[in-house]
């Protein structure tokens, strides 16, 4: 290795949440993960780079697409990745989480990734442990590597994020999607906007430096980016709104709405999507709007990115 | 990196340029032509050098050379014992490599690790029919079983020393120069 080479590092053990990342180091992964990008589309997919390395993926809550995006990464990388799902493991048996996080520690693992409906639990794990903790959604808190794919799709698509008008609409109250990206797209110098009804947003969430409204039109007007999120039914209790179909009538993006947005706005889901309640079938199948499967592409490569910056390196 | 005093030039801008052009004549000799050649350059040094070569060779012969970029990061040998992780760069090798006869292009040759790591990179990449490493500067100092084939100048050198190679397209101006410790 002749040429001096130009190393950098992480400064952190663990990605709890964008709040807690600079935008130097949230460029440093988009970049990262743009040169993993390519991987993806060998025929050989993988590389020797986390050879040795054990991977955790510790899912407390539902997940496909989380779940399958950290395991292809890891797999990619070579590294040896683990699935524990809470409905097969001792949880069930009444074992704790501190309890759990130190039996898997004692197998000693170099990362593990966690998702649980309680906010902060990957913060409480990464004090207990020595590993490197990867939040993969905690409650309605972060959801740290959906902002940064996020992020990378937006980048990919319209070639910066800095200065955009970026909408997020929905149920913000319940989404770590919204609040993790309201971190990280702030921090990049975008224009972020919410919409959503009253009772889906949080009392004084313009302190997170958004704007507010009350209506979709609103919201999406002159937006580059349009970011709808899930109505969370599962963390739902009934009284929020009436009915889905009057929610999908006042904030379902449709053929119409969209023309408030700029010509080339884009359109985003975290997934998994609700046809017709958050976007009608075709917006969400329209090539020219619709990048879901653009995020979902470069999930797996923000995955590997982080998997890298974390675990390439020795303490 | 320390710093590093005393600096010697060893190749000019005309030094390097013949030894391109030496090595292009060689490439094209040895594989008689350039059916199924492509050049590969590794980042960050070899690129540019894959770059002229291609160029030159385009000049000679008729027949499209292909051009990948290799970044070989993903494959070092040194990940887990470095402190700091290596940024990684994009790799780009548009074509098949299946059946064809490749020419790794680096700028210094010298323990041959960058060589060991960018040969396992292109087997993932296929089964080429045959691999051949072109350097600019081979400085000696080898830590594994491996040679060019095609050198534009041995350069023995010492373990203090360092070998650069500066190229107009990064450096804006062409040399090889070599720097050591007071």
């Amino acid at each position: 290795m002749n040429n001096p080479v130009i190393t950098m590092k992480l400064n952190k053990k663990d990605i709890l949440g964008m709040q807690q990342f600079s935008a130097e180091e949230i460029n440093l992964v988009l970049e990262t993960a743009e040169s993993f990008l390519e991987v993806s589309t060998r025929e050989i997919k993988k590389v020797p780079t986390l050879r040795g390395k054990t991977i955790i993926n510790l899912f407390y809550e539902a997940s496909t697409r989380t779940r399958t995006s950290f395991e292809i990464a890891g797999k990619r990388l070579s590294a040896d990745t683990i699935n524990i799902s809470a409905s097969t493991s001792s949880v069930v048996k009444g074992e704790t989480l501190i309890d759990t996080a130190r039996n898997l520690e004692a197998m000693n693992p170099d990362i593990i990734v966690i998702r649980h409906s309680a906010a902060g639990a990957p913060h409480l794990l990464a004090s207990l442990v020595k590993q490197s903790i990867i939040n993969a959604g905690d409650g309605a808190h972060e959801h740290p590597t959906q902002a940064l794919l996020d992020m990378m799709t937006i980048k990919e698509k319209k070639g910066r994020i800095s200065g955009l008008k970026i909408a997020i609409i929905g149920d913000i109250e319940h989404s770590r999607v919204a609040r993790s990206n309201i971190y990280g797209l702030s921090k990049m110098g975008a224009q972020v906007c919410v919409a959503g009804p009253a009772t889906m947003l949080p009392r004084e969430i313009e302190r997170m430096g958004v704007t507010v409204y009350d209506r979709l039109e609103d919201g999406i007007s002159g937006a580059d980016v349009i970011m709808m999120l899930r109505i969370q039914l599962e963390r739902q209790n009934q009284s929020i709104f009436p009915s889905l179909r009057e929610y999908a009538q006042h904030y379902c993006l449709n053929r119409d709405n969209i023309k408030l947005a700029k010509d080339d706005a884009i359109v985003m889901h975290p997934g998994p999507v609700n046809r017709g309640v958050e976007i009608s079938p075709d917006i969400a199948d329209d090539p020219q709007r619709s990048v879901i499967l653009s995020q979902v592409n470069n999930g797996v490569a923000v995955r590997m990115a982080l998997l890298y910056l974390l675990g390439g390196g020795n303490e | 990196m320390t710093h590093k005093k005393k600096v010697k030039t060893v190749m000019d801008k005309d030094g390097i340029d013949r030894c391109l052009t030496r090595i292009a004549y060689e490439i094209l000799e040895k594989n008689k032509g350039t059916k199924d050649l492509v050049l590969v350059g590794i980042r960050t040094g070899g690129v540019h050098l894959a770059e002229r070569l291609q160029k030159k060779i385009s000049g000679i012969e008729t027949g499209e050379v292909p051009l990948g970029i290799l970044d070989i990061t993903l494959y070092r040998d040194d990940l887990s014992s470095s402190k700091k992780t290596p940024r990684l760069g994009k790799t780009k090798i548009p074509f098949s490599l299946n059946g064809k006869k490749v020419v790794l292009v680096d700028d210094v040759l010298f323990t041959g690790r960058t060589i060991r790591a960018a040969m396992d990179a292109l087997i993932d990449f296929g089964r080429p029919k045959m691999i051949q490493l072109a350097v600019l500067i081979d400085r000696g100092h080898r830590e594994l079983p491996i040679r060019a084939d095609f050198v534009g100048k041995n350069l023995p050198s010492s373990l203090w020393e360092a070998v650069d190679v500066k190229l107009a397209e990064e450096n804006g101006t062409d040399e090889v120069i070599i720097k050591e410790d007071d």
